[in-house]
């Protein structure tokens, strides 16, 4: 998957199958492949170029319960929001990937 | 407290109308990030993980109560309605749209604030003690120094591209309350014996990665030489300081490498022959900055307060309260309050746009309009009449402001961590939460006594582990959260850096860990009188490693 942050508000991105940024984990392309990978970062490159983005990168994922997961924990924060926030960020609009987090992270806030 | 002239205010309006061209030209494409990075920097505007994060200076700590109800306006309308103060001193938001940050500026700057100088490498928002100019032991208030510095350190041509970021701290009295030894320059106000000011400079102390204390290079540099020995370490360093190795571009690793008499040589050699530099302090001048500090006309009262008295004997919380929060006060009749951000189970330093609020009216109404952020990240009423104690805590209470447990072991300084931020390669906050529970604000951590835990999630020190009595240092090992433990830092007068225990904890059992370190402290200790600290120097790391690896279940990395 291919994650950066927009250019007017910092907020994280996914590339979709189109190429197109989305703020919404469940709408990424997943990439199988290394010519998948290839492709979608010299379109991501692309986009930065044009100002879009900043420093977009690929991050690797996990499969978990049948939902795909960023496998780095600092990735998997990035596409939910603060574990000591949940009111914030993507887990608060619904955008986070399916099940949110690996498991020390499910509970309460306080727990890890 | 200082208000600009018109020399500042212009400076900062140009400031910001620079800024908003740059964010236009960034937003139009017209510069690269890689052109804007050192610019949106240079504004104290960071990219960290799920957003931009403005940082606001907050100069050595002092805000009036217009400047806090418009920290909590920029809160609620740019940003999602809380901010976060930092171990500087600063405030920090944590999701402000680049697009918006020219007005925030502009907003800041109609209070007389900006953040100008809190990131990139050059002279960094000065910091002072946060009791400056109220406390009952203090030589001097430290903040027209600081002031004088921050000055002169503004858009200084020869010092804003440093071989790194340069911090300067500034302490008033005998007991250091501003970490003055963890700083590349310390300043440490004394007296000579005819009674005259002057410092004691320090130099070199600093955390990351690579932690020392500050070494001194002067017993006492009389006060009107301040500036012109200041510009003489930084031309040194500027000179000298390695730029082939950020990691290594620090003045501790040059005074390290140079060894104390080198560099003192160097910097001494600089200073005599910067003599005519025009950087001696005028007398009168040094006045005109002191006036803008002069205390309040606080009128005279009783020692003692009967309705505190009766509140004591009738209300335990606000007995507790009185115990920890609230410092004796140069004034008889008045007393300091931190106002404590650690509440148990919350996120250390956080603080909503409401409290903010409440705590700016408070100022108003009670202490004098003034108040100060802590580095421990708390806030303090500096003016409060001891009459007015019990008013203040119920209105502190009423916004869950009311945390009896400043300088107790749950007033643990933590970093964003790897919730929030780029660099981190752990989590902090959730740390503090757990510990805060586990020991609470109560007769458990009452009994336990003055403990600093000091929490960190990456080499970079942020939460300042190292100068921690407990310090925690948080790191990723093959792909799970560890943490390092290190014991008997301090960051007062007896600066210390902390010894690691031994091999980190999980995620899982570092709350418990901690907690075996303060039994084995409770078990060591010669009796309630012996803080922590003072008990880890007598009895060593022995009791407490044996108790961690060989007695507990221990380490599991």
């Amino acid at each position: 998957m291919i994650t950066a942050n927009r250019l007017g508000d910092g907020v994280v991105v996914f590339q979709d199958p189109t190429g197109v940024w989305t703020e919404d984990f469940h709408h990424a392309a997943v990439l199988s492949d290394e010519a998948a990978k290839a492709a979608a970062l010299a379109r991501a490159k692309q986009s930065e170029k044009d100002n879009e983005v900043i420093d977009p990168y690929w991050i690797e994922l996990e499969t978990r319960g049948g939902h795909y997961l960023p496998k780095a924990l600092r990735e998997a924060i990035r596409a939910s929001g603060p574990t000591v926030r949940r009111d914030l960020g993507k887990q608060a609009e619904g955008l986070a990937p399916g099940v949110v987090q690996r498991a020390s992270l499910e509970a309460s806030h306080v727990s890890l | 407290m200082y208000r600009y002239d018109e020399f500042d205010a212009a400076f900062v309006a140009s400031r910001v109308d620079q800024f908003r061209d740059q964010v236009a030209r960034r937003i139009s494409g017209e510069l690269t990030e890689e052109q804007f990075r050192p610019h949106r920097l240079m504004n104290g505007l960071y990219l960290q993980l799920h957003a931009y994060m403005l940082r606001v200076a907050v100069p050595y700590g002092t805000l009036n109560s217009q400047q806090l109800r418009k920290l909590a306006e920029i809160a609620r309308t740019y940003d999602r309605g809380y901010g976060h103060f930092t171990t500087r001193q600063n405030l920090q938001y944590n999701w402000p749209a680049l697009k918006d940050t020219p007005d925030i500026l502009a907003e800041l700057a109609g209070v007389e604030m900006h953040a100008i100088q809190t990131s990139g490498n050059c002279i960094r928002n000065v910091t002072a003690d946060h009791f400056a100019g109220v406390a009952a032991d203090e030589i001097a208030d430290p903040r027209p120094y600081a002031e004088i510095l921050r000055q002169w350190s503004s858009n200084h041509p020869e010092f804003s591209f440093l071989p790194r970021k340069f911090k300067i701290a500034v302490n008033g009295g005998p007991h250091d309350r501003a970490a003055i030894q963890a700083h590349d320059i310390g300043l440490q106000i004394v007296k000579d014996a005819s009674g005259a000011i002057g410092f004691i400079v320090y130099v070199g102390g600093g955390l990351g990665r690579t932690p020392f204390v500050a070494k001194k290079v002067r017993d006492f540099l009389p006060e009107r030489d301040m500036l012109a020995y200041c510009d003489a370490i930084l031309r040194v360093y500027n000179l000298e300081g390695r730029r082939d190795n950020k990691y290594k571009a620090r003045i501790k690793i040059l005074l390290h490498e140079k060894g104390l008499e080198g560099l003192r040589d160097a910097v001494e050699t600089e200073f005599a022959a910067n003599d005519k530099t025009g950087l001696a302090l005028p007398e009168a001048e040094i006045a005109r900055i002191r006036g803008y500090f002069a205390p309040p006309d606080l009128p005279t009262r009783a020692l003692e307060s009967p309705r505190v008295q009766r509140r004591l004997g009738k209300d335990a919380k606000f007995n507790a309260f009185v115990q920890s929060n609230v410092t004796p006060h140069r004034v008889p009749g008045y007393a300091i309050i931190t106002v404590s951000l650690k509440p148990i189970g919350g996120v250390p330093g956080d603080a909503s746009a409401d409290q903010m609020d409440a705590v700016a009216d408070l100022a108003e109404d009670y202490s004098h309009d003034e108040l100060r952020v802590s580095h421990e990240q708390n806030l303090i009423l500096p003016y409060v009449a001891l009459d007015d104690l019990p008013a203040v805590y119920d209105r502190l209470a009423s916004v869950e402001l009311a945390t009896p447990n400043a300088g107790l072991i749950s007033d643990i300084i933590a970093c964003p961590g790897l919730d929030y931020c780029a660099l981190a390669t752990a989590r902090s906050i959730p740390i503090a939460q757990q510990l805060s529970e586990r020991f609470g604000d109560g007769a458990r951590a009452k009994g336990i006594g003055p403990l600093k835990i000091k929490i960190s999630g990456c080499i970079n020190a942020c939460g300042h582990h190292h100068v921690g009595h407990i310090g925690i240092l948080g790191l990723e090992r093959a792909g799970e959260e560890t943490y390092q433990i290190t014991l008997g830092g301090s960051g007062d007068e007896t600066a210390s850096i902390g010894q690691i225990t031994g091999p980190g904890f999980s995620s899982e059992k570092v709350i418990d860990a901690i907690e075996t370190v303060v039994e084995t402290y409770m078990s060591q200790r010669s009796g309630p009188q012996e803080a922590f600290l003072q008990t880890f120097r007598r009895v060593g790391m022995a009791p407490f490693k044996e108790a961690l690896y060989e007695r507990s279940a221990g380490s599991d990395i």
